[in-house]
């Protein structure tokens, strides 16, 4: 950590294992939920939804419904007409991208089962979720495009109008770009004298599954709109909601309250947020709707959906020569406000902690009659670090050498860090090495080979797979002048304000919006230390566009290593303020005063004063220096050089009973460098959860869509978020190597565990079955389907045809095709 | 309408409720106590997970009229004179909760686990709040949790 000389040197609050301010309310249950708001005058909303993946509206009849007890009202699109708005894509990847007007609701055609076609507006949610079953729509079926390798070749079109399912198609070549070699050069010089690894990986479909499900609440009374809304955006919300629907940003004001979890999935402008809106301002009153899960999973975007065609070269030595990355990519039925940007998020990162010097990625995005995707916690990232990190192990199969054998001779050496990438990024600081060799010793690596060689020697039916994952990830979004150049419509930035108030207490605000994350802790720290008040002074507020003007929001790991460097930043101009009135009443020049934790004193002397006394004065300004502002108050907004590059290596060992082909997770150990840590404890949650949602990926989860296009995992019963019977406890360990692009040295954390953990753990059970003659198995890894994987020899894997792991209602398909 | 009389955390109440009404609606939309939340629709994830008569229900599968005459208690009426429950405690303690959606209901599931078995093993506390997801913590520190609250013998309540 680099402080400057007048900066606080003892670090009293960061680093501190710290129980959360936030929890207090949170194990109480005095929460405030966007759902328990209830105001004078509310009426709510249940939405008609298609059961159609692809449709002509062709009538609707809403008579009976408006005719119901309690029933206000009955909207289709007809009746909106313009006024619902439209739902916008921030990012359109290239300039020739297709991009559907995407509509609320929809009057003529629907594009997924899910999608919107009436709103029923009822004196309460009962009444108006009873009355949906009598609006009487009428549809004419079309073929539905479901199958994205079929989709991409325009089999059957999900938007007849646009001609093609192709959105936009991505391209970056080191040699193009000047940061490496020729690819195909280097894989032909391969394929005669070295190593060639081919393989097609399936990102499967996945759900975010946060567990509040979306609730938003309009009030359209006063002068200005307030929407509360269960979002990890509301200042994009905010954006968004002036920009298309006429109504100026000064009059809008949305409040995220306290926000039940998010992993992405609430980074949207959504549909159902932009009805609510127009129906609370043509009705003038306040308007609710709370989505049921079953909604929630259907129609809140989805994540992933990815086939990945990757060829890796390397020498007969094992030193990697190139990496060439074919994706396509599901955007679902519309691109979503990120929408194909997330597999972009993943171009950079494929050939991840490793020294390529020639690398091709090309994405195709391509439209189905399916929920339209956007960012899952990695977002382009976990898909990037799965292909790398399953490529790394097939390598050291290929050659007959051990898993980090290969990684140790191709990756970026500790001493070579800054390290400008073959994907042109500078990765500033890591230590893989020694990460490595922690994790090893805490997973005690060889003593578990031993065993694994022992159970094979002796045939057991339990067999041991020892999976092995040194990821690293790009997060912290984002330089804006990036952002720029990959021609996505934001910048990066984030802002905060620190007050000193009359008492000597602090308010900070932060443009951040956490919703889990435990921000106002963290920050709490960060502050407590460099202005030397008492932790428990100081208040975080976040998540409301009036108390936080200027934000960009939590998403992408970057809460702490931008929002948290613009709180330094506005921090540090609290102490340069106040140092002249220091100066004034201590009766010294500005050159003689020091500052150390809270305190300013004059060189050489006992005399000083404390920064809530200055903050009293400059409250009173009775006694100012001539000519200055009474305030200490500042603001900053921070936009950062550099991405962050959180890495570790994680390590999982599985038990995969080979006649049941159930897998056990037996032990899993990670040391991550995510930089200075600020709290051990918030931190320590942020790998287990991410973790947990990476092995789910691996294990457990998949959006399964049935032959006409239904989601058939649409609930909780069938999609298989894991539970704490499912899971292990974990071992956990940091090695941190200081970030350099910021003040705190601090790297992002929320998404490292979920990017590094997909890959260890499938690694492990292909390891645990590949003397079986497998070298793959679908994710998610059910028991059927390493059953099947053992007893094909292989032969299954790698099926472009395999299907869902699940179909669960028609037995007479015989379980997965 | 049907009238009930219910004790809810430590009050009597006395309301008409539709018979079709559940637990977790009248909880939240009639006593206004929204500390309990709706997860899911199909009682999986036991967000709304509360005490009636001492014993873990969903109550978004129990009707309202169902608890007539009986006795409920939610995350609300856990403190008892400002201080928090051991369950409480040992989350805060633990950092066994993230976004806290969850939490309400899995307090309420392992408090009955104790009662249950005050010295659970890791694998039976694992299965003991199978049916509380969280999608945050990775369950690692709500494990955690109860190991420290039924080391610290927590009571029931």
């Amino acid at each position: 950590m680099t402080v400057v000389d007048d900066r606080p040197t003892v670090a009293k609050e960061v680093g501190q294992a710290r129980a959360r301010k936030e929890d207090q309310r949170l194990i109480t249950g005095r929460t405030k939920w966007t759902d328990n708001i209830t105001l004078n005058g509310m009426v709510h909303l249940a939405m008609v939804r298609s059961p159609y993946a692809h449709a002509n509206i062709t009538a609707i009849n809403t008579t009976e419904a408006k005719a119901a007890e309690n029933v206000l009202q009955v909207y289709t699109a007809a009746d909106l007409g313009d006024s619902q708005g439209v739902l916008i894509n921030a990012w359109a990847i290239t300039p020739d991208q297709k991009t559907p007007v995407h509509l609320p609701m929809p009057g003529d055609r629907v594009t997924f089962a899910g999608e919107i076609v009436a709103v029923v507006v009822a004196r309460t949610a009962a009444a108006a979720r009873d009355a949906v079953q009598l609006v009487d729509v009428d549809y004419e079926e079309l073929p539905a495009a479901l199958d994205l390798r079929e989709n991409a070749q325009d089999k059957v079109l999900a938007h007849p109008d646009l001609g093609t399912n192709k959105s936009a198609f991505w391209k970056f070549d080191s040699e193009e770009a000047g940061t490496g070699g020729n690819v195909d050069a280097a894989i032909d010089k391969a394929r005669t004298e070295g190593v060639v690894i081919e393989r097609e990986y399936r990102q499967q479909r996945l759900i975010p599954a946060f567990m509040e499900p979306r609730s938003c609440v309009v009030d359209p009374t006063g002068d200005q709109i307030t929407m509360r809304s269960a979002t990890q955006v509301p200042h994009i919300v905010r954006f968004a909601l002036a920009a298309t629907t006429g109504v100026p940003e000064s009059k809008i004001r949305v409040i995220a309250p306290d926000v039940g979890g998010g992993f992405g999935g609430k980074l949207q402008v959504t549909p159902e947020e932009w009805l609510v809106w127009c129906i609370a301002r043509r009705l003038g009153k306040p308007v609710k709707y709370t989505e049921t899960r079953s909604e929630s999973l259907m129609a809140a975007h989805h994540g992933r959906d990815q086939w990945q065609k990757l060829t890796m070269a390397a020498t007969k030595d094992g030193i990697l020569t190139g990496l060439k990355v074919e994706l396509l990519a599901d955007l679902g039925s519309y691109v979503a406000i990120v929408g194909g940007g997330v597999p972009v998020l993943g171009a950079f990162m494929f050939n991840a902690i490793y020294k390529f010097p020639a690398y091709q990625f090309t994405c195709q995005t391509v439209f189905s009659n399916k929920a339209w995707t956007d960012a899952y916690r990695g977002a382009g990232r976990p898909e990037a670090t799965f292909a790398i990190e399953r490529l790394m192990d097939e390598l050291a199969n290929e050659l007959g050498v051990d898993p980090f054998e290969v990684r140790e001779k191709n990756w970026i050496k500790h001493e070579e860090f800054p390290f400008t990438t073959v994907a042109g990024l500078e990765y500033d600081s890591g230590n893989y090495e020694a990460a490595t060799a922690r994790a090893k010793e805490m997973f005690d690596y060889d003593g578990l080979r031993a065993e694994q060689k022992a159970r094979r020697a002796s045939g057991d039916s339990v067999q041991l797979g020892i999976g092995v994952s040194t990821f690293t990830e790009m997060c912290g979004l984002a330089p804006s002048r990036v952002l720029g150049s990959l021609n996505y419509g934001a910048g990066g930035w984030e802002s905060a304000s620190v007050r000193m108030l009359a008492t000597g207490k602090v308010e900070v605000v932060t443009g951040a919006s956490a919703h889990g994350q435990g921000h106002e802790t963290a920050f709490s720290q960060i502050v407590a230390d460099r202005l030397g008040v008492p932790f428990e002074d100081v208040e975080v507020l976040h998540g409301d566009t009036q108390i936080a003007p200027k934000g960009l929001d939590t998403y992408g790991s970057r809460s702490l290593v931008v929002g948290g460097e613009a709180l330094v930043k506005a921090t540090d101009k609290v102490i340069e303020k106040a140092k002249p009135v220091a100066a004034h009443l201590l009766e010294a020049s500005v050159e003689d005063i020091e500052y150390s934790a809270g305190r300013f004193s004059v060189k050489g002397t006992e005399q000083g004063l404390s920064i809530q006394e200055i903050a009293g004065a400059v409250f009173v300004a009775h006694n100012l220096p001539d000519g200055m502002e009474p305030t200490l108050d500042s603001d900053a907004t921070y936009d950062p050089v550099n991405f962050n590059y959180p890495h570790g290596t994680h390590l999982c060992a599985v038990e995969v009973d080979t006649e049941t082909g159930e897998v056990k997770m037996r032990k899993y150990v990670c040391v991550d460098d995510v930089g200075t840590v600020i709290n051990p404890l918030i931190v320590s949650g942020q790998i287990h959860g991410g973790l947990t949602q990476g092995i789910a990926q691996a294990l457990f989860e998949e959006a399964v869509y049935d032959d006409s296009g239904t989601l058939v995992s649409g609930s909780f019963v069938d999609y298989l978020v894991p539970t704490a019977a499912d899971m292990i406890s974990f071992d956990i360990d940091h090695h941190s190597t200081p970030s350099l692009t910021n003040t705190l040295g601090t790297k992002g954390v929320g998404e490292a565990g979920t990017i590094a953990s997909t890959p260890a753990v499938v690694n492990a059970v292909v390891d645990a079955i590949r003397q079986f003659g497998v070298d793959d198995v679908q994710m998610p890894c059910t028991p059927e389907r390493v059953w099947k994987a053992i007893q094909s020899g292989g032969a299954n894997q790698s099926d472009p045809t395999e299907g869902a792991a699940m179909p669960h209602f028609d037995e007479s398909e015989g379980g997965a095709q | 309408m049907t009238r009930i009389t219910v004790r809810v955390d430590g009050e009597s109440y006395t309301d008409e409720v539709e018979p079709r009404t559940l637990l977790v609606h009248y909880l939240r939309e009639q006593l206004g106590k929204t500390g309990t939340v709706v997860g899911c629709d199909t009682s999986n994830c036991g967000a709304c997970t509360v005490h009636l008569d001492g014993r873990s229900v969903k109550s978004c599968n129990v009707l309202a009229v169902q608890v007539d005459g009986h006795e409920v208690t939610t995350i609300e009426g856990l403190a008892q004179g400002g201080e928090l429950h051991p369950m409480q405690k040992a989350f805060h303690e633990c950092h066994a909760l993230q976004c806290g959606y969850c939490t309400p209901g899995m307090i309420m599931q392992s408090i009955d686990l104790l009662n249950e078995n005050p010295s659970p093993s890791e694998q039976e506390i694992r299965e003991g709040i199978e049916g509380n997801l969280c999608r945050c913590t990775g369950y690692h520190n709500i494990v955690k949790a109860v190991q420290q609250a039924a080391g610290a013998g927590s009571v029931a309540r």
